[in-house]
């Protein structure tokens, strides 16, 4: 099918320009590592405090992360001149936004996997037994934020003080799905199952459900300025 | 026409204003503080009344590119922002001799703040783009994300804070209330509709004035 | 000629802000033809060129590719356009190879490693084929855009300035090449701002002044200093 081949091009072509010049990921990797410095300073040595805030400082730092990887999205046709050239492309243009949805949630997966095995490290978690869990809950938030991030970066982007006005944009679209994820990722820590949280989760789908279609259906009208 | 609307408007609000203050009982265990209920509750309804009409025509202006859409939206955004501040606002002040305090992460409280900060970012975004024309559709796609975020807003806020406490004193159910309160009620809510009504079109005037200027 | 123009503009109009650029601008451009666009900086010429390259969108009026309305039917005159303007539209980190697999792909082709060969071949740059486009010079780079047309077969190039910054034997080769479009049936328009022989390759000339036509003459046998003088009385300042 010719959109998924168009989808599957974009993907090939930002993996390539980041593999030779390897800006972003590098960058973002060591930036996940000083959170979790940043953290710890700020919340303290108590233990007891710094595991009741265990999930929310996971997913602050998933969302810290995630809000400069998002942002950097197009930076690559900025820097390179080719945002018009994106726009004189024939065709479906949300192949484009599928393309380059799929490349930031590989990003953020992976980001996210660095944050989680660091945070068991730095924080003495048993992840075992909970980690299936843990990554259909991750899974899940990380959809909804990537297909709005994806979004928003594409109407930032040709916008003056883009930088300020991302971060501005996508955190209170966010809000229900943060809150979704903590509490869904506070019980999993703590062992439960997923059926227990099963109204988050459902709530999770539908944001993905939600946020993806409406990427899908408008990134036409937001690339076409 | 505009000035009919705003005539039936200030005796909507009058008739309101004696309702809640005349008309309307007093309320036993908060005082007279609670009257504030009365634009508080219609407060809230007119924002969502008003955000629903931005994303009616935010899909208007991307399908059919009509200018006077795209005002429309912006106008609404900008009056229920103001009607979602006056909530928040009321909200406030409705707490502070009620629980003492001036903020509450109460499921309303917090899903309205939610919701004005999202529509600030509508109205910064427009602030920020200079060509009109991507203006309008880029906060066109914004307006209509905000919308459906409404209600996951909406679930996620209350699922948070009902779980594990009992549900906030702000959520008074029509039906369990006593018939005069409820007439107060809706007397207002017609009367801030009315004026969303007003303001909306002296704002839509007001940009369409602003761009026949400039074409 | 009996055909429908190629290039069809009508009472065209653009505004920015307070600014009106182009003002009732009337054009045709037919199958086979080659017009160069004259006029000072900022009369209008990168305007009329997006606009056709559906990148912006009139006031008013109508401008029409291959008989697709570009500002109604932006889908559907896009495939028929080829824009060399003067982004150059390429990543630099990636490979001429890899830069011509990745545009006429999005585009919806799907070229052979043999067919990609081929049209790098053709724009001469088939030796730097796996070098990356970060160490082109400008001519390489404008050979390597209109590589991607050799595949998708526009019937239209839009050319912003195509010969600045290049050198001799660049610009010879883009004078043959633009030549063999018009030959195949393509139609031409041109912004430029040389009189000499980079008209070469056009057919008539358009002087472009307030925001519309202010001149729209077959080129024949116009010497530079003839072109010059046109210029100067159409658009009363020195070149």
């Amino acid at each position: 099918m010719t959109f998924a081949r168009r989808a599957f091009i974009v993907v090939w072509k930002d993996l390539l320009v980041e593999r030779r010049s390897k800006e972003t990921f590098n960058a973002l990797f060591f930036f996940a590592l000083l959170l979790l410095f940043v953290f710890q300073f700020a919340v303290g040595p108590d233990r007891e405090r710094l595991a009741g805030t265990l999930p929310g400082l996971l997913w602050l730092g998933f969302i810290l992360t995630g809000l400069l990887g998002l942002g950097r999205t197009f930076v690559v046709e900025r820097e390179n001149d080719c945002w018009e050239a994106l726009r004189l492309a024939p065709g479906d243009k949300s192949a484009i936004y599928v393309g380059k949805l799929a490349g930031n949630l590989l990003l953020m997966f992976v980001v996210e996997a660095i944050l989680v095995v660091l945070f068991g490290i730095f924080f003495n978690l048993d992840l075992a037994g909970v980690l299936p869990a843990l990554v259909v809950v991750i899974a899940l938030g990380t959809v909804a934020f990537a297909a709005v991030g994806t979004l928003f970066a594409a109407m930032t982007s040709q916008v003056r003080a883009r930088e300020l006005l991302f971060p501005v944009l996508l955190l209170p679209v966010q809000a229900p799905v943060l809150l979704a994820t903590v509490k869904a990722t506070e019980a999993v820590l703590l062992g439960e199952p997923l059926g227990s949280v099963a109204h988050w989760l459902k709530l999770l789908g539908a944001a993905d459900v939600i946020f993806v279609a409406v990427g899908v259906l408008t990134f036409d009208f937001v690339l076409e300025g | 026409m505009v000035r009919i609307v705003g005539g039936v408007t200030l005796v909507a609000l009058a008739a309101g204003l004696v309702m809640a203050f005349g008309v309307a009982p007093r309320e036993v265990t908060q005082g007279n503080v609670q009257r504030i209920m009365y634009v508080h509750v219609p407060s809230v309804w007119v924002a969502y009344l008003a955000f629903a009409v931005v994303l009616v025509a935010s899909i208007v202006y991307l399908a059919r590119r009509v200018d006077g859409a795209d005002r429309l939206a912006h106008a609404s955004a900008e009056v229920g922002v103001l009607f979602t501040g006056l909530t928040i606002a009321t909200g406030s002040i409705w707490g502070k001799p009620t629980w003492g305090t001036w903020w509450t992460w109460d499921a309303r409280l917090t899903s309205v703040s939610i919701l004005f900060v999202m529509y600030l970012g509508y109205l910064l975004l427009r602030g920020m783009i200079e060509d009109p024309d991507q203006g309008a559709r880029y906060a066109a796609v914004l307006g209509i994300v905000a919308a459906f975020n409404i209600p996951l807003v909406h679930f996620s806020v209350y699922w948070w804070r009902t779980l594990h406490q009992p549900p906030s004193l702000m959520k008074p159910g029509p039906g369990t209330m006593p018939g005069v309160i409820v007439a107060a009620l809706m007397v207002n809510f017609v009367a801030f509709s009315l004026l969303y009504v007003y303001f909306v079109a002296k704002r839509v005037n007001l940009l369409r004035r602003e761009a026949e200027a400039a074409a | 000629m009996s055909a429908d123009p190629l290039i069809r503009v009508a009472g065209l109009r653009k505004t920015f802000g307070n600014h009106r650029v182009l003002d009732g601008l009337d054009l045709e451009v037919h199958a086979g033809e080659a017009v160069a666009m004259l006029g000072a900086n900022g009369a209008g010429k990168t305007t009329l060129l997006k606009i056709l390259a559906t990148l912006v969108r009139p006031t008013r009026g109508t401008a029409a590719v291959a008989g697709h309305d570009c500002a109604r039917d932006p889908e559907g005159a896009r495939p028929h356009i080829g824009l060399v303007a003067h982004g150059a539209y390429v990543y630099e980190d990636l490979t001429a190879l890899e830069n011509l697999k990745f545009w006429t792909t999005l585009a919806g082709l799907s070229p052979t490693a043999s067919a990609l060969a081929g049209a790098l071949a053709s724009v001469e740059l088939e030796r730097a084929a796996d070098e990356r486009v970060r160490t082109f010079s400008a001519g390489m780079k404008r050979r390597l855009s209109l590589a991607r047309f050799v595949l998708a077969r526009p019937r239209v190039l839009l050319l912003d300035e195509p010969f600045s910054g290049l050198d001799q034997r660049a610009k010879k080769w883009l004078e043959e090449h633009l030549a063999s479009f018009k030959a195949g049936g393509g139609a031409i328009l041109m912004a430029t701002h040389s009189f000499g022989r980079e008209l070469a390759v056009a057919d008539r000339l358009v002087i472009l002044a307030g925001g519309a036509i202010a001149l729209d003459t077959p080129r024949g046998s116009l010497s530079p200093d003839d072109v010059q003088r046109l210029y100067v009385v159409h658009t009363e300042d020195a070149p």
